[in-house]
């Protein structure tokens, strides 16, 4: 039986797709790498804050309250004399996490439930696919909105909040996409070895199923990003003192036509990292998944 | 109408109900789960235990909660929403003319997104792998990835520093609705222009194309009668997500330019912990939601005889 297994293993084609990915990318889609590029020196950034930045982010000083940029200031500072240059790399922290973090935490419950859900059938597939249709005709800023009213403001709650608003859509796609696999010969041929359910899961849907959940992946960070940032501007998400661009945005559109750098210089940030990951997501998805094109 | 269709129609409408109703019930519950009495948060430190249950009394909130939702769902059928506990009226007074205004932002958007995300998909597909395709994508992706807050801060910081032709905040007159309308619509017009030029190109390569450029068609007829029309199929469904969706209230657009909308309302019953209004403006938004979804299928049925005829 283990024999039969490696054949179909062999078979099955997910070995070749993610073989010299990089290559591939950079052969068609060279703004796919330069965007690779750039979140790799956005995140090298939050890591080495401390040492890019002499000043603290929380550190409040009122006579240089709303200074213009200047070479002391290269960003100019905030309401409190804050330096923005330095609230924008230690906000860069909070606001990368939670957009990779929840979403992975989306992706991995999502993909279980959707997996399940397709692969097994039935009423159980009815029934999860109705919660899952529930979630999703909520309006997602009004649910996440309604999670954290009830979780109340902080870091840790937005985490929270966007894997409650984010699993359905994974569940649904890669339900879709088990749907589509079981239908492969080899998966028949597996049931018919005797080879149990949640081996067939694991060892022949799950890997065939990742190119779809990478693109997948790449292509949510920008809305989690999006997500946080709203919530933190609409004040339900990050709490002062902690830095994230959402907050950073919102505390500056008091000064909107005073001092407009508060405003624009995280929306900028904001805006380079979703087009990167947008970039990136679109580049992985004509290479892994062409399926997946038009969404 | 078939059997088939009228069965298919019954079961969606009763799905989008379930989906209502189910929302409803999980708005309901997560706002109960919330610690501590709303009515003492809303009275304060200073009120006594006795007026904190009498008026929790008088509000229904010492009863079950499957009973409360039962009331509460039995009053939604005659118009009844409860009354807001920030502003004393009854939330149905509320939500009404919100709606309405929410409404007129949501065309206005729409309109914007639909003209131009549809002149830039034709332009990048008629273009296709040029540099005016790549300038065109490039435009949209642009549009897609900026924060509907920063289009929303930008036209006001323009407008209202150096351009002063538009007022930035309110809806006075229909001119209030422009620069609302354009920070909603620009990122719609980015999702729906990449939509049209797939699907365009995907129908250009179609035989019935070149059926009708033999035929002496012009290139502007072969687009708009024969390449636009059958590639229109998934664009009006993405069309009519992106309406329900805005009908649910622009939030952020709402706040910045403080049009008195269904999302502003909403923000101010999370802040104001006002249960009543934002269970009122969520199933509301909801309902509009799955209405929504529901005349997107419907359109695609009607306008796709192959889905109509279960070929």
């Amino acid at each position: 039986m283990a024999e039969d297994e490696r054949e179909l293993v062999a078979s099955s084609n997910a070995n070749e797709r993610s073989s010299s990915l990089l290559r591939r990318l950079s052969k068609d889609h060279k703004l796919s790498v330069a965007s690779l590029v750039v979140i790799l020196l956005f995140a090298l950034a939050a890591v080495f804050a401390p040492v890019l930045t002499p000043y603290d982010y929380d550190a409040i000083s009122l006579s240089d309250r709303l200074a213009p940029p200047s070479f002391e200031h290269l960003l100019g500072t905030d309401e409190g004399g804050r330096d923005v240059l330095t609230r924008l790399l230690y906000g860069s922290r909070v606001s990368l996490m939670v957009g990779i973090v929840p979403t992975m935490l989306s992706m991995v419950v999502g993909t279980l439930v959707g997996m399940t859900s397709g692969f097994f059938g039935g009423k159980v597939d009815t029934v999860v696919m109705r919660v899952a249709d529930i979630v999703m005709s909520f309006p997602s800023m009004l649910l996440a909105m309604v999670v954290m009213y009830t979780l109340g403001g902080g870091t840790a709650n937005v985490f929270l909040t966007m894997v409650c608003v984010g699993w359905a859509g994974v569940a649904r796609v890669v339900r879709a996409e088990t749907l589509r696999l079981k239908q492969n010969e080899y998966i028949e041929a597996a049931r018919i070895v005797g080879v149990r359910r949640l081996r067939i899961m694991l060892r022949h849907i799950l890997p065939n199923c990742l190119p779809t959940i990478v693109v997948l992946f790449t292509l949510e960070i920008p809305s989690s990003i999006l997500t946080e940032s709203s919530l933190s501007f609409l004040g339900m998400g990050v709490q002062p003192p902690s830095a994230s661009w959402g907050l950073m945005v919102s505390t500056g559109r008091e000064f909107l036509y005073h001092a407009p750098w508060l405003c624009f210089v995280p929306c900028v940030a904001i805006m380079i990292i979703v087009l990167a990951f947008n970039y990136l997501g679109d580049g992985l998805r004509d290479v892994l998944d062409p399926h997946l094109r038009g969404r | 109408m078939s059997g088939t269709v009228a069965r298919g129609l019954l079961r969606r409408l009763l799905y989008a109900l379930i989906a209502i109703v189910g929302v409803a019930a999980l708005v309901f519950a997560l706002l109960r789960v919330v610690p501590g009495n709303p009515v003492a948060t809303l009275l304060g430190e200073q009120a006594d235990n006795e007026t904190v249950e009498r008026i929790s009394s008088s509000l229904g909130l010492d009863q079950p909660v499957l009973t409360q939702f039962a009331n509460y769902m039995l009053g939604v059928l005659r118009g009844d929403f409860g009354e807001s506990f920030m502003l004393g009226k009854p939330v149905a007074e509320l939500i009404g003319p919100a709606f309405v205004n929410t409404l007129w932002l949501a065309l206005a958007a729409s309109l914007f997104s639909w003209v131009v995300g549809i002149a830039c998909g034709l332009i990048a597909a008629t273009h296709k792998s040029t540099i005016i395709d790549r300038l065109f994508m490039g435009f949209s992706l642009l549009g897609v990835s900026l924060p509907v807050f920063m289009v929303a801060m930008l036209l006001q910081y323009v407008f209202a520093r150096y351009l002063h032709w538009l007022p930035v905040t309110g809806v006075s007159d229909w001119t209030g609705y422009i620069l609302p309308a354009v920070a909603l619509g620009w990122g719609l017009a980015g999702s729906i222009a990449r939509l049209v030029r797939s699907s365009v190109i995907e129908v250009m390569q179609q035989d019935y194309i070149d059926t009708a450029i033999a035929k002496g068609r012009t290139n502007v007829q072969v687009l708009v009668f024969h390449a636009l029309r059958n590639a229109m199929l998934p664009i009006i469904t993405l069309m009519a997500m992106q309406f329900s969706s805005l009908l649910s209230g622009a939030f952020i657009t709402e706040t910045i330019f403080s049009i008195n909308g269904i999302g502003r309302l909403s923000v101010q019953a999370i802040a104001g912990r006002d249960i009543p209004l934002l269970q009122g403006t969520t199933l509301l938004c909801t309902f509009v939601i799955v209405m929504g979804n529901l005349v997107a299928d419907l359109l695609y049925s009607v306008c796709d005889p192959r889905v109509r005829k279960g070929a």
